[in-house]
């Protein structure tokens, strides 16, 4: 297959970047997106260019590393899909495809496809914990869950902090993400005790790192390559009361 | 001479005493230590997330953008602990004794029965912090027998557990980094370790952003910077791991132990085309109630499988090992699968010639249990099969070929989890310590997360608190190893006859050390491989070809440092395995295998760890001798 690539390519930070057309052949139908870049990469190699940088590590859709908008769609068009779980017998032969970093202010774009996301590590630090300390852990079985809240909170705990759901948000609103946590959280014994104050102390510091809010243009559940549920977000706002 | 420092006396009380003996540092005197942690995966994140609750200062570091990202994330299927919920008769001593003979009695006693007895504690601590693990109706916790035991000792979070287990510990350890005792670094990379006067007491870090070289000193580093299976080029590993930290610290001293004892998983997904990137793998746990198979006749193996009629399908684990069949350890699964598959009777794509695949087939499950409950089970693993290959593997069976996994070997350390070099510490998968020559399913999480929280805490604090560290932020020695640094960089970004890039050449080395060092090894094959990997070193520096600037984010520069040190490693890789004349667990020699296709193990000459010490481009073997007082040797017999 062949395919007309538009990639971002932006120096720094502070630089502003632009589209830059590039050619690619002789793709497989089981080559990866990511796969298709690296060729390219090589190709840029071979003619003295830099490469092309991006984000990944796994390659199988859990690390959360990879975060690239392929024609307007964060992780592509594919549903429930990372960009690194994307295949290219997805995409008709000889398309174009513009591809761009996630957009958004508190996500700084570093170099080309790459963005700074800290400030969700900086959400977690806020107060996305149990305060236990290691070593004074009771018996696990001494404190039973129900199956359901338990899967439940699995579900909330599957988010990989990719940031397609701020990317995706008009508001660049990171809720999806806050309130998978808060929900995960607040669905086990564990957690629970610490609800509110949890769920206040990151929401404020979303706001601090100048993410927007909510209003419900529930884009970023579509987006999300782990469907993570918007029911998480009312499950945050009852606990903010 | 090694000194392991193992206590002795009873087995049951080895870590107590020692926990008893191990100096402690007062509460008051603990921020005045700085301690380096280098890597913040299960291990790293774990112990990070313990010293800073302890009270020390810590600077910890990693190359993703986030410590939630390290490749313990993708673990799948589960952590053992010997709770014993399910009244089969499990038990620390149970643990211990499927650990050691798992790993075909090539590990320490002592240390492997401290594992098991850590291994309740590990739970009640990640429930504690609100790990999802799977539960029954009932409300208590499940588990499910893994590969290689007889009981239901693992517990799970679907496919997920590694990526709920590292949550849990980044969510506690970032708890310590709002409290301010632990400073995190990501996109850093360490690419030097400082030594002054023998000991370790700092790092050279790389970041990764702007390209800039920072020193920083402590008191102690700790390595816990994962496995490096991707010495083979493709493996299960996420892209990034490497051995750049633990190479760098064997280059300053400390020994690398059991290099060839790495890990072939039978489970993975085969490659489908031939420029593939990784290969991803399959949770051991479908072994549960997968069947494997393969076509009896060669030319059944074309065939859509469903035409292939029962009689003719050879479901090769369970004929050749009657008692444990699916479930057999992993490398006696992957060289049975290998074996079929070099008989011509390996199914799927073509790769350079050969069909490398089997079936795993779910039909009888799926009959027996229902759609329903093998969807609860396996439901996400299904889906990532099928988005991989599109196949649907709840009509037709997967097919499956072994991958590179897991490194067993790693950095020597004593039963304080330290290296040879003083004041270097190495947890996890970087180190060698709890596996022998083949690691057990479920096993690594629980190692990781055993030695984070619970050994390195205790072990840190005795050698803080039995040396003294006089302030070295101006010793000749930090700016030496920055130049040391540089020096490399600069060689790397200008090689004298550039062509080549950093893939080219980590292609060509996992060709030569998959083909001579992978599922089987013969001492030809393997002698001639160092010869080519020692070619390839030298045409890596004359035609490396590295573009762009090393004052930036340069993902080139940094493939192609770790591709340098993955090449040395092959080296004594290959000769570890050349040097071990016999079979064990992972390490096959064609040379000692039983007319079955089973290792021959040689306990009168190769009862040790192989302990290799860098000397100016040369290496020397130490052996530490393994003892057995509790469990006697025997043939591994999985019949
Ligand atoms: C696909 C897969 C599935 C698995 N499933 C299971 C399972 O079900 N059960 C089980 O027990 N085990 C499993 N394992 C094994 C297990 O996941 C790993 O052995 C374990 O997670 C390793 O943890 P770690 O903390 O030692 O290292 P890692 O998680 O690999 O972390 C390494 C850390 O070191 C950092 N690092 C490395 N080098 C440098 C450097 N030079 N400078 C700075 N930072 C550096 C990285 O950034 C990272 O933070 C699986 C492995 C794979 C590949
Ligand atoms: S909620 Fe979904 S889209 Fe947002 S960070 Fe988590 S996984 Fe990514
Ligand atoms: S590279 Fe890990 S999720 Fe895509």
């Amino acid at each position: 297959m062949i395919f007309t690539l538009h990639i971002w390519r932006q120096k720094t930070t502070d630089i502003s970047g632009d589209f830059v057309t590039y050619q690619v052949d002789n793709i497989d139908d089981d080559t990866s997106f990511l796969e298709m870049l690296d060729q390219l990469n090589e190709q840029l190699i071979t003619k003295g260019e830099d490469c092309i940088v991006f984000d990944y590590d796994c390659r199988e859709g859990i690390c959360g590393a990879c975060s690239l908008v392929i024609n307007g769609h964060p992780h592509g068009e594919k549903s429930a899909t990372t960009t690194c779980q994307l295949y290219m017998r997805e995409y008709k032969n000889q398309t174009e495809l513009w591809v761009e970093p996630w957009r958004a202010s508190s996500f700084p774009v570093i170099k080309d496809l790459t963005v700074d996301r800290s400030s969700f590590d900086r959400i977690i630090q806020s107060g996305g914990y149990v305060s236990v300390h290691t070593g004074l852990a009771p018996e696990a079985n001494n404190t039973l869950v129900e199956k359901h809240a338990s899967d439940e909170a699995f579900n909330a705990a599957t988010c990989i902090g990719c940031g397609a759901c701020v990317a995706v948000c008009p508001n660049a609103s990171a809720s999806l993400f806050v309130s998978a946590k808060i929900s995960h959280l607040a669905l086990l014994p564990q957690g629970e005790i610490e609800n509110e104050n949890r769920s206040r102390r990151m929401i404020k510091k979303m706001g601090d790192e100048g993410f927007g809010s909510c209003s419900n243009h529930r884009h970023c559940e579509r987006v999300c390559p782990k469907g993570i549920s918007l029911q998480n977000i009312t499950r945050m706002n009852r606990i903010l009361g | 001479m090694l000194n392991s420092f193992e206590p002795n006396g009873p087995l049951e009380s080895r870590w107590k005493k020692h926990l008893f003996d191990l100096a402690l540092v007062a509460p008051q005197n603990r921020d005045k230590h700085k301690i380096i942690v280098i890597g913040t995966g299960l291990a790293g994140a774990s112990l990070c997330a313990t010293l800073g609750e302890a009270g020390y200062r810590v600077s910890s570091f990693c190359f993703q953008d986030s410590p939630r990202r390290a490749h313990s994330i993708a673990a799948q299927g589960g952590i053992n602990a010997t709770k014993n919920y399910q009244n089969d008769g499990d038990s620390v001593w149970r643990l211990f004794y499927d650990t050691i003979k798992g790993g075909d009695f090539r590990a320490r006693e002592s240390n492997v029965y401290r594992l098991a007895e850590l291994s309740n504690n590990i739970i009640d601590q990640a429930v504690a912090q609100g790990v999802p693990f799977a539960r029954e109706y009932s409300g208590y916790l499940a588990n499910r027998s893994f590969g290689g035991t007889q009981v239901s000792r693992t517990f799970y979070a679907r496919g997920q557990t590694g990526q709920q287990l590292l949550l849990g510990a980044y969510s506690a350890m970032s708890r310590q980094v709002e409290s301010g005792r632990v400073t995190h670094h990501s996109r850093a990379e360490m690419l030097e370790i400082i030594t002054i006067d023998g000991k370790a007491r700092g790092v050279v870090v790389r970041d990764l952003v702007s390209g800039e070289l920072t020193t920083h000193t402590a008191d102690c580093v700790v390595l816990c910077t994962g496995g490096y299976s991707n010495a083979y080029y493709l493996s299960t590993n996420a892209k990034g791991c490497n051995t750049s930290a633990t190479w760098r610290a064997f280059k300053q001293g400390a020994f690398f132990a059991n290099p060839s004892f790495t890990q072939i998983h039978p489970t993975c997904v085969p490659p489908t085309v031939e420029n593939q990137s990784k290969l991803t793998l399959m949770s051991e746990s479908l072994r549960n109630d997968g069947r494997i198979w393969a076509p009896k006749k060669i030319e059944d193996c074309e065939k859509n499988p469903a035409d292939i009629k029962e009689q003719d399908r050879d479901y090769f684990l369970e004929r050749m090992y009657p008692a444990f069949a699916n479930l057999v350890p992993r490398d006696v699964a992957s060289r049975a699968v290998k074996h079929i598959c070099d008989e011509g009777r390996g199914v799927g794509a073509k790769i350079h010639g050969k069909r490398l695949g089997v079936y795993l087939d779910f039909t009888d499950v799926i009959n027996k249990i229902g759609l329903a409950e093998v969807e609860e089970k396996y439901g996400n693993l299904f889906e990532m099969y099928e988005r991989i290959t599109n196949e649907d593997p709840y009509t037709t069976p997967m097919k499956i070929y072994p991958a590179p996994h897991y490194s067993m070997g790693g950095l020597w350390v004593d039963y304080n989890l330290m290296t040879t070099l003083d004041g270097l510490f190495a947890g996890g998968e970087a180190n060698f310590s709890d596996h022998g020559a083949n690691r057990l399913g479920a096993s690594a999480l629980m190692q990781g997360l055993a030695d984070g929280y619970f050994i390195l805490p205790q072990t840190i604090a005795n050698y803080l608190a039995r040396n003294t560290f006089d302030n070295i932020d101006e010793h000749e020695q930090v700016q030496q190893a920055l130049d040391l640094v540089k020096d490399r960089i600069n060689k790397l970004m200008h090689a004298p006859d550039a062509q080549y890039s950093p893939e080219h050449f980590h292609q060509k080395l996992g060709k030569i050390l998959w083909d001579a060092c992978g599922m089987s090894r013969e001492q030809a094959r393997l002698a001639q491989a160092i010869d080519e990997i020692k070619a390839l070193e030298i045409e890596f520096w004359k035609k490396i070809k590295v573009t762009g600037v090393d004052k930036d984010l340069n993902q080139t520069l940094e493939r192609a440092g770790r591709v340098a040190d993955f090449i040395e490693l092959g080296i004594l890789m290959c000769k570890d395995a050349l040097n071990r004349e016999e079979s064990c667990g992972a390490h096959a020699r064609v040379e000692h295998l039983s007319p079955s296709g089973e290792a021959k193990r040689n306990d009168e000459e190769f009862s040790f760890v192989a302990a290799w010490e860098y000397q100016q481009d040369e290496v020397k073997l130490h052996e530490e001798h393994l003892h057995f007082e509790f469990i006697k040797p025997t043939v591994r017999n999985y019949k």
